[in-house]
């Protein structure tokens, strides 16, 4: 019987951040097109309910309602388990993030590498994808995704070997309790060059512009999502959406402090927010990456495929190694207030 | 601390769960009217030439290795990162070797030109 209590809590608790999570997705997209309309002086969708806020349901019912083809040559069984394969790590990752002061599903010691471990599961669903359609656009675009998700993966790993370092724990509250302190305590700090490789590798993890040559809607097709109509197509799509989401959280958590106030321990500003909740903060920080991420694909133009690759193996590969020695020798040298 | 996993599993299965409640859902509330050509793969409204499952570039293939021998890599630099107050200047002496040896490997593929797509 108490087992069976303690099953139902947790599911209450998972159901509890999965709904908030797609809620999120539905009005990101919305959000998306509101700001980048915003950025090129136009109005977003402003029809559907007040202020167009009904549009993200009407699209997921459009799509509920549409014809899922599945393609002569396709093989059926791997063409459907990969939106689930994709949709699933996104989701299964929140188990670890910590919103606010022991507000967390499952505390786990290794919570960063298993974060990893699950953002690489989303590259099968990518790969699985593109190979189960049968089609040449999917699999040159599947290729495509596969080989930048892995070559970005590295650069974001060898970043998160610098938050360990400065953090001292793969426990995702531990690193976030590792910057107490205000704003001069997060880690963007002290490992800003870190920082900002993290932040590329995310925007190209997510295959978002300016790296989503594996989408290019003008060049080739939609990359190795062409074959998914319907609703399969909307799970690709919650599942991408899912994950720029999941990649801003990881950004607050690991250089902005996550829960913490950025007048955390200051006087007079201090005290002035301190009735402020932590979640309150960690959601408005996410908010900060989220606009970024639009703000990208409003201003910056697509990048060529082998720019991609050389930006990620020649450029962000070697900033992140001596940046590693730097923090290092930071560490052994006990530098205040981040290290000591 | 095992126990705390369980929670994760349950995400899994409810994650899975929940594509496969969309998906079913597509197929039971949308139509189904299936004919020769909806179901041809897209090729730009050609008739496709050869199987897709074709040859590929030999590029992609390097980069998959690359990414096995760093993410091998990131492997060590872990347990070495989260210990590093307590292992001192010797265990940081010791991760820099290493570190020069793989870079010695990454400069001769850089060299080698493994990382030019041209």
């Amino acid at each position: 019987m108490a087992v069976l209590t303690e099953l139902i809590w947790t599911l209450t608790k998972i159901i509890a951040i999965v709904v908030p999570v797609i809620l999120s997705v539905a009005y990101l997209t919305y959000a998306e097109r509101r700001v980048i309309g915003a950025i090129q002086s136009r109005n977003g969708p402003n029809r559907v309910g007040p202020m167009g806020l009904l549009q993200p349901f009407a699209d997921v019912f459009k799509l509920l309602f549409k014809e899922v083809i599945l393609p002569a040559n396709a093989n059926r069984f791997l063409f459907l388990v990969a939106p689930l394969l994709s949709l699933m790590p996104a989701l299964a990752a929140w188990a670890v993030i910590p919103f606010s002061e022991g507000l967390v599903l499952s505390d786990i010691n290794a919570g960063l590498l298993y974060v990893l471990a699950m953002t690489s599961l989303g590259v099968y669903g990518v790969i699985i994808a593109g190979w189960a359609a049968n089609s040449k656009y999917s699999m040159l675009g599947a290729m495509r995704s596969a080989a930048q998700i892995v070559s970005y993966e590295i650069a974001m790993g060898f970043a998160l070997v610098g938050v360990l370092m400065a953090a001292g724990t793969l426990n995702m509250s531990g690193i976030v309790q590792a910057q107490a302190g205000g704003l001069f305590h997060w880690f963007w700090l002290p490992l800003l060059p870190l920082f900002v490789v993290y932040w590329i590798s995310g925007v190209a993890e997510t295959n978002r512009a300016p790296f989503d040559v594996a989408e290019g809607e003008s060049e080739i097709v939609a990359g190795f999502h062409v074959e998914y109509s319907g609703v399969a197509f909307a799970v690709f799509f919650l599942a991408e959406y899912a994950n720029m989401i999941l990649i801003s959280g990881l950004a607050v958590i690991m250089f902005l402090g996550g829960w913490y106030s950025p007048f955390h321990g200051m006087p007079l500003l201090g005290p002035l927010f301190d009735w402020v909740p932590g979640i309150v903060w960690f959601v408005l920080k996410i908010f900060l990456f989220l606009y970024l991420y639009l703000a990208f694909r409003a201003t910056f133009p697509r990048y060529r495929y082998d720019q991609i690759m050389r930006l990620g193996w020649k450029v962000l590969i070697p900033v992140t190694v001596v940046w590693l020695v730097v923090v290092a020798l930071l560490i052994l040298a006990g530098l205040p207030p981040w290290f000591n | 601390m095992v126990e705390n996993y369980l929670p994760i599993l349950l995400f899994v299965i409810v994650g899975l769960g929940m594509g496969a409640v969309l998906l079913a859902a597509g197929f039971i509330l949308g139509p189904s009217r299936p004919n020769d050509e909806k179901l041809s793969p897209y090729e730009c409204g050609f008739e496709a030439f050869e199987d897709s499952r074709m040859k590929f570039d030999v590029r992609y293939y390097l980069v998959a290795i690359l990414f096995i021998i760093f993410d091998l890599e990131i492997a060590f630099l872990f347990p070495w990162a989260i210990v590093l107050d307590e292992i001192g200047l010797f265990g940081f002496a010791s991760m820099a070797v290493f570190i020069a040896i793989l870079l010695i490997g990454f400069l001769y593929e850089w060299k080698k030109g493994a990382l030019e797509w041209e």
